[in-house]
């Protein structure tokens, strides 16, 4: 009688408790509710910036410098130029040093000077904004005066751990074959990193490129008493500089509604840049990397 | 060896090869891209240049740590340990003591813990175990975006939407209904350590909560399966055979959201009202660490000012170092050395 015992064995199993069933509903329930909870502010933030933005952004907020004190009208057209600056000094600083400890981690980093970078990175990523902008005001600007360059170089700082850890996960993810066969061929080390390694992952490692241009481009803080701002042109690296996200900050504070709507029209502008750089580069990589295949 | 056993007129096997010693000048010409890339000496220049990179990270955090002990050293010895236990922040008779502002960060950060972390936990559990496949991408990838808005407009939305909707309707209601606890006292402003706790708490969500799904992901299956097939309903097995195994990651996750929310600097300096006081209500308006260095480095006069704001900033670098470090560990022995990567 085998199959009378499982019968009988099945049947004995207690059914689920509606207590039990009751708490599993629950639980479904509050768990959703906290999905729901998360994505409001979401959506709050950007229905809101868009309501606000598009229709404060008009010529003159893209072409002109700002107006006195008072008087409305004006543009953030010197705050938008001064950030691709400020940026443009970021990328150049932070780019070469975060791609060469990325390919240094990967290549040669299997010891415990290798260890010590890639902790030291994580805990360089944790620093808070604002304190890489007092070491950068310390070292540039105490004894010398607000510059472009030391915002720039603060956010270089905060863009090295993202682009170097990315760019090591990424190379590691190179068929180790690649290499091997590259060596096999009589290629120098040196050749295979550049032209096979690092030639293969170039997508990778610029996503992560873009992920940290993407975390510095709104970044405020570090800027606050390094580059300071500024109501005029500037394009020269060792003077005062206005930013966009600076720009906002001074003007949300304001307690003029023109200078409010700036703002906002301000934050779009910076968003929609943040976005479309960041779309940009991922598109010509993708169109790169196949039309190279 | 295989080709010896079969010889063929047109190669000669083996032969050429002792011919043509391999050599440190290549003289066949199957090698171009030897001799056009040089020898050993570009290996090692190419190697040197990479550890520079390298070194270059730990250097950056020495001069960091450089720069912050020597700048506060003026301060350090004007008041010593008393720094971090004087309530008094006076510019004018340099008076400086940090307690108003260590409080603050502490208070808002906790409070913004307080309401994330159950968020955060309760998407992370959604997106492993409730939802289904399709759902799973698009979701991640939306709370992730906001990791990607900018803490300034944050601040611009906190101080015309949040602080007006907590003022006029949500603190006259939590007054009314907890006034009793003496946390929600006095006037209902906007304001507060409280509109700071909340705009803390939505941006660090998305940390708190891509870390703790990166740490469910790693609970292997089988777990899931022996707690199903005890019976277990869905609940009973995600909080016995995942939470309770996941439990050392998602500590660390939460603690990195900590560090996160101790240094945040603009969004808070916009809503938390920037009065440098120690007050027991969450309606009162506070002031923190990172927040009185922004927005008085740039005015500061006087040496021992300027030093003051940075021995404020080393002492917020030392706190998020260990914060962030133990937060490090404790992922890393879950994920096995993969990087936080809800950090980035």
């Amino acid at each position: 009688m085998p199959e009378a015992t499982v019968t009988t064995a099945l049947h004995s199993v207690p059914p689920i408790s509606l207590r039990r069933r009751f708490t599993d509903h629950l639980m479904t329930g509050v768990a959703v509710l906290t999905v729901l909870l998360v994505l409001a502010p979401l959506v709050a933030i950007f229905g809101y910036l868009v309501y606000r933005g598009v229709g404060a952004i008009d010529w003159a907020f893209l072409t002109q410098t700002p107006k006195p004190v008072g008087e409305s009208g004006g543009g953030m057209a010197n705050a938008i130029v001064g950030s691709a600056l400020i940026l443009g000094i970021a990328s150049l600083v932070g780019v070469p040093f975060g791609v060469g400890a990325g390919i240094y981690l990967a290549e040669f980093g299997r010891n415990s000077m290798g260890r010590a970078i890639r902790f030291t990175a994580d805990v360089l990523n944790g620093v808070p904004s604002i304190v890489i902008g007092v070491a950068a005001y310390a070292m540039l600007v105490l004894h010398r005066h607000f510059s472009a360059l030391a915002g720039g170089v603060a956010l270089a700082i905060m863009m090295v751990p993202t682009i170097s850890r990315t760019t090591e996960e990424m190379l590691l993810l190179v068929p180790q074959a690649l290499r091997e066969a590259a060596y096999g061929l009589g290629v120098p080390r040196w050749r295979t990193t550049l032209s096979i390694t690092l030639r293969t992952a170039t997508s990778g490692v610029i996503t992560g490129v873009m992920l940290a241009f993407a975390r510095v481009a709104g970044e405020t803080a570090p800027l606050l008493f390094t580059t300071l701002g500024n109501t005029f042109w500037n394009l020269h690296i060792d003077q005062a500089t206005a930013a966009l996200p600076l720009q906002i900050y001074v003007y949300a504070n304001s307690p003029y509604d023109d200078w409010h709507r700036q703002a906002w029209a301000g934050a779009f502008v910076l968003i929609v840049l943040i976005v479309t750089a960041v779309a940009a580069v991922r598109y010509a990589v993708r169109r790169g990397t196949f039309g190279a295949a | 060896m295989a080709n010896k056993a079969l010889p063929r007129p047109d190669m000669p096997g083996p032969q050429p090869v002792e011919q043509t010693k391999v050599t440190s000048v290549p003289v066949q010409p199957a090698a171009p891209l030897l001799r056009a890339s040089g020898g050993e000496v570009p290996d090692r220049i190419f190697k040197s240049a990479m550890t520079a990179c390298g070194l270059a990270v730990l250097a950056v955090l020495a001069v960091i740590v450089y720069e912050l002990i020597s700048g506060s050293r003026l301060s350090w010895h004007a008041f010593g340990f008393k720094f971090f236990a004087a309530s008094d922040w006076d510019p004018v008779n340099e008076h400086f003591g940090a307690l108003p502002f260590i409080y603050g960060t502490l208070v808002s950060s906790l409070l913004a813990l307080i309401i994330a972390v159950p968020l955060a936990v309760g998407v992370a559990v959604f997106t492993t175990e409730m939802c289904p496949k399709g759902l799973r991408g698009p979701l991640s990838f939306f709370v992730e975006l906001l990791a990607a808005i900018p803490s300034v407009i944050y601040g611009l939305w906190a101080m015309f939407v949040l602080v007006p909707l907590l003022g006029q309707h949500v603190q006259p209601y939590l007054q009314r209904t907890l006034g009793w606890t003496t946390l929600f006292d006095g006037p209902p402003i906007g304001y507060s350590m409280l509109a700071a706790g909340i705009i803390l708490a939505i941006m660090i969500v998305p940390i708190v909560s891509s870390i703790t799904r990166e740490v469910l992901m790693v609970v292997p299956q089988h777990q899931r399966e022996a707690v199903l097939a005890l019976g277990a309903t869905r609940w009973e097995m995600i909080r016995i055979g995942v939470l309770r195994n996941a439990r050392a990651g998602i500590l660390g996750g939460i603690i990195l959201g900590l560090g996160r929310a101790l240094g945040e600097t603009m969004a808070v300096t916009m809503v938390i009202g920037n009065n440098p006081q120690i007050a027991k209500s969450l309606f009162a308006p506070g002031y923190t660490m990172a927040s009185v260095m922004a927005n008085e480095f740039s005015e500061a006069t006087g040496d021992v000012y300027i030093s003051s704001l940075i021995e404020i900033g080393l002492a917020l670098f030392l706190v998020t170092i260990v914060v962030n470090a133990l937060a490090q560990l404790l992922v890393w022995t879950v994920t096995r050395g993969q990087p936080a990567r809800g950090n980035a």
